[in-house]
Order: structure tokens, then sequence, then C-alpha cells
């Protein structure tokens, strides 16, 4: 009776475990889930995305988000939702709109005026100074005058 | 022009500064909720004492839902009397107080429950979908839910005596009307 118990219940946890083991791993990669985990910030860290923390909060976002990926829905749609819960902050780039702009454009805005700066430096300063004596016409004359003094020595 | 050039790279860094002094005193964890004014997603969890735990089965009254842990010390360690105290004088008034323990052992939020002398229900959210549908950030935060069970409030860190209360007798005047 006892061991006819045993082999139920070692049956049902078989059972248990492939069921779940093929119902998460069938569908989704690992790789999709993090690159949905990498997307988003975990909350209880500073400066960590869900995918590089190892808090036990990313973890579980972790399996949300497997879970989410393996009920049918489109990686859009699982950052949506977190998006939904947590509001634009979740997502580690702001999305390129509105007054997020900024963000993507005041670092080129920058550099390009960086540059600006350094051409205008550069050509201030290769640029010859004004009023500056012209060339002096060296003759055939003067060449030997000074080819004699420089001979001699004095 | 040139004494203007002078003072115009100093100049340049002075709004960098403003901003820099401006980011580094705000708090990385106060950020609005999205969901305040919704409809609080709902949950079905089992308390520490084996009954069923559903959100759905309070409307109607005024919810106060609280995320909390037995690592969280002190926030938790604060609340968890101020909590238990409100729950007693208010349960008669159509106010319910639901505790929800995230990523905790379940030897020590039986503990802490035990240790506070907690009577409302206390439940483990094991894999984390209730605090992520709230959007919770860590512990001790706390969600006032009016009568039709919208997220009326979201406080973070320890509740006070007076947030309890004055958020609470806010929401039961609005909906007596």
């Amino acid at each position: 009776m006892r061991a006819a118990l045993r082999l139920l219940v070692a049956a049902a946890l078989v059972a248990a475990a492939t069921s779940s083991a093929s119902a998460s791993s069938k569908t989704v990669s690992e790789e999709t889930v993090h690159e949905v985990a990498a997307q988003l910030r975990c909350v209880v860290c500073q400066n960590l995305s869900v995918a590089d923390s190892p808090s036990e909060m990313a973890g579980q976002m972790r399996a949300i988000i497997r879970e989410r990926l393996a009920a049918g829905e489109s990686p859009d749609a699982v950052q949506a939702y977190f998006v939904q819960r947590y509001g634009e902050w979740i997502l580690l780039s702001p999305p390129r709109r509105g007054f997020n702009l900024l963000v993507w454009l005041l670092p080129l805005v920058a550099v390009a005026a960086g540059l600006a700066i350094v051409a205008i430096l550069i050509a201030r300063w290769t640029r010859r100074p004004r009023g500056a004596a012209e060339p002096v016409v060296v003759d055939a004359a003067m060449s030997e005058r000074i080819r004699r003094e420089v001979e001699r020595g004095s | 022009m040139r004494r203007l050039w002078r003072w115009l790279i100093p100049l340049a860094v002075l709004p960098v500064l403003v901003l820099l002094a401006y980011g580094f005193r705000m708090s990385p964890r106060d950020i609005p909720s999205p969901l305040l004014d919704k409809p609080a997603p709902t949950f079905a969890l089992t308390t520490l004492e084996g009954a069923p735990l559903m959100l759905a089965a309070h409307r109607g009254k005024v919810v106060v839902l609280n995320f909390w842990a037995s690592w969280c010390y002190p926030g938790c360690y604060e609340e968890a009397p101020i909590l238990e105290k409100n729950w007693r004088a208010y349960r008669e008034r159509g106010v319910v107080v639901l505790g929800v323990a995230i990523q905790d052992r379940r030897e020590a939020a039986e503990k802490f429950v035990r240790d506070f002398g907690l009577t409302f229900p206390n439940a483990q959210d094991l894999t984390g979908t209730v605090s992520v549908d709230f959007g919770v950030y860590g512990v001790p935060e706390t969600f006032f839910l009016d009568r039709q069970g919208r997220i009326r409030v979201k406080h973070v860190s320890a509740v006070t005596d007076v947030v309890f209360r004055e958020t609470v007798e806010r929401l039961l005047a609005e909906t007596a009307r």
C-alpha cells in the first residue's frame, strides 16, 4: 500500500516537472527573456537592469517576463506591461519622443558646438598675423654676398 | 570681445552645475506612480493562516494595502503597531487593512506577525506578481484604495498615525456623500 502511494507521488512529481518544463522552455528562449529584461531597470537597485541584477526582485521580474512571453505576449507587450505599472522610469533608455528628445539631441548638439569651437580656434591660431612684413626678395647678387660673408665667418 | 570669450567658457559650466545640483538633490525613490486614480489590480493570495485573500472581496470598503517584509527594518517595524491599532479602530467603519509580505521567508514573516500581534489578514507574495502589478519598488509601501477599488494614495516609507487617519478619514467622508 505504502509502496503504491510512493510510486503514485513520484509519478505525479515527474509529470508536474516535465509539464512545467515543456510549457516554459518550448516557446521562450532565455535570450528573449534577457533581451526584455535588459531594457528594464531593476526597481530595487540603482542603475542596474533586471537582466544584470542578482536581487530576488529582479529574479521574480525575469520569471514574470518569461511567463508572459510563454503566454504568447510579444516582447513589446511585456515591456508595455511594466511601463504601465512603473511608468517610463522603468525603461533604461527613455523613448525618443517629446521632452525626452532633449536627452538624445543635447549630446549631439554639444559635440557639434565643441567641434565648431575647435575649428574656429585652429583657424585663428594658424592664420598669419595681419600686417606681417612681406618676405624679402633675395636676388642673385644678394645671395652671393650672403654666401661670401657666411664663408668668411664674420 | 576677447574679454567676453574669457568669461564664456566658465559661464558655460554653470548650467551643467545647476542641472547636477538639481538632479542630485532629488530622491531616486520619489517617482509618481502611474497607477494613481486607476482601478487597483486584482489578486488572490493565501494568508499565512491558509485562508484565501482576495482583493475583490473587499470592494465597497476603504482598503489599506500594505507591502512589507520582516527584513525591512526599521520602516516596517515602525508602522506595524500603527497599522494594527488603526485596523482595530476603523474596522467597524468599513476599513480593511491587508498586508502583503514580499521577498520574505515564511517563518520570518510568521514571526513578524506574531511579534506584533497583527490581526489583519497577511499573505505572502511568493512570485512577486502582486508587487509588480502594483508597481512596488521596495518596502514599506502602502496603497490606499477608495470604495470603488481605485488606488487613491501611494505612500512610500513607513505609514504614520497621522497619514493613516487623515487619508482614511478623507476616503471615508468622500464616499459617504
